[in-house]
């Protein structure tokens, strides 16, 4: 049982990590976000699993962390996305213009 | 986000799903069953429906069944091996070498109605691979994708990034 959380904790630490260096090595504010977003998100909820399996007793608290991680991170980072986008910086695109509004 | 006219007023099962939500989230807090927690987290519940309800127009959106617990359910097991495939695909463009991506802005359409159902909706996409919602207008999303294939028109970036979602999501919001 506490192995299987020991697990999920470096598996949730890997992503994170993972995130952070998507962070580093992305060219602008957007995909930078993407890799954030992603693996922030899946790091929490793994790492939060893996609590689980540690300390049976919190399972409904976490559960309730999980539920506003989930509800809350996506809308942290459409609401940067968009303020960036309002502030007028464009999106690094490399391929030919796509659809009606760039 | 806009209010949209064709989200119907409020009703009784709009309270009860206020009311139900409260509870769950009482529940899970205190952690137990046990009866005495139970009793005043129905009382405080009703009181949180009956004083706020009128406020929660997050859940007007939502489309009451006796299937809708099944379809939450298939939609989140869904959405979770999305969001375990988003990770992997990421990992794997971050760990290349060359960092293949090929970002665009593409518009996509939804036929969902209800702040709710944009707001989840925009929020799957976010957490999905390789896309990220910039901003919603109406009934049209501006998605950040990583790695858009050339030539991609509003049609099927439509098709390939949230029709799967839409589907799930139709079945119990509006």
């Amino acid at each position: 049982m506490s192995l299987i959380g020991d697990i999920l904790l470096v598996v949730g630490c890997a992503f994170i990590a993972l995130g952070s260096l998507g962070l580093l090595r992305m060219p602008d504010v957007f995909n930078r976000l993407q890799a954030g977003t992603k693996a922030a998100t899946l790091g929490t909820l793994a790492v939060l699993l893996g609590i689980g399996f540690n300390h049976p007793g919190w399972w409904a608290k976490l559960v309730v962390i999980a539920g506003f991680v989930l509800f809350t991170n996506p809308v942290g980072s459409s609401s940067i996305a968009r303020a960036a986008r309002k502030a007028g910086i464009k999106p690094r695109v490399l391929a030919r213009k796509i659809g009606t509004d760039g | 986000m806009e209010h949209t006219a064709d989200i119907p007023p409020l009703s009784w099962p709009h309270y009860l799903l206020v009311f139900f939500v409260s509870l769950l989230l009482w529940v899970l807090l205190t952690g137990t069953f046990d009866r005495q927690e139970l009793v005043a987290g129905v009382l405080v519940s009703a009181a949180v429906t009956l004083l706020f309800g009128r406020r929660f127009e997050i859940f007007t959106g939502f489309r009451f069944s006796w299937l809708a617990p099944f379809h939450i359910l298939s939609y989140l097991g869904y959405f979770f091996v999305a969001l375990i495939r988003a990770n992997l695909d990421l990992a794997a463009r971050v760990l290349a070498p060359s960092l293949p991506i090929n970002p665009a802005l593409v518009e996509i359409r939804t036929g969902l109605k209800s702040p709710l159902g944009r707001m989840l909706l925009a929020n799957s996409i976010t957490l999905t691979p390789g896309t990220l919602t910039v901003d919603v207008v109406d009934d049209r999303l501006l998605v950040h994708w990583v790695y858009c294939p050339p030539g991609t028109d509003l049609h099927q970036a439509t098709e390939r990034i949230s029709a799967a979602f839409e589907r799930h999501l139709s079945r119990f919001l509006i």
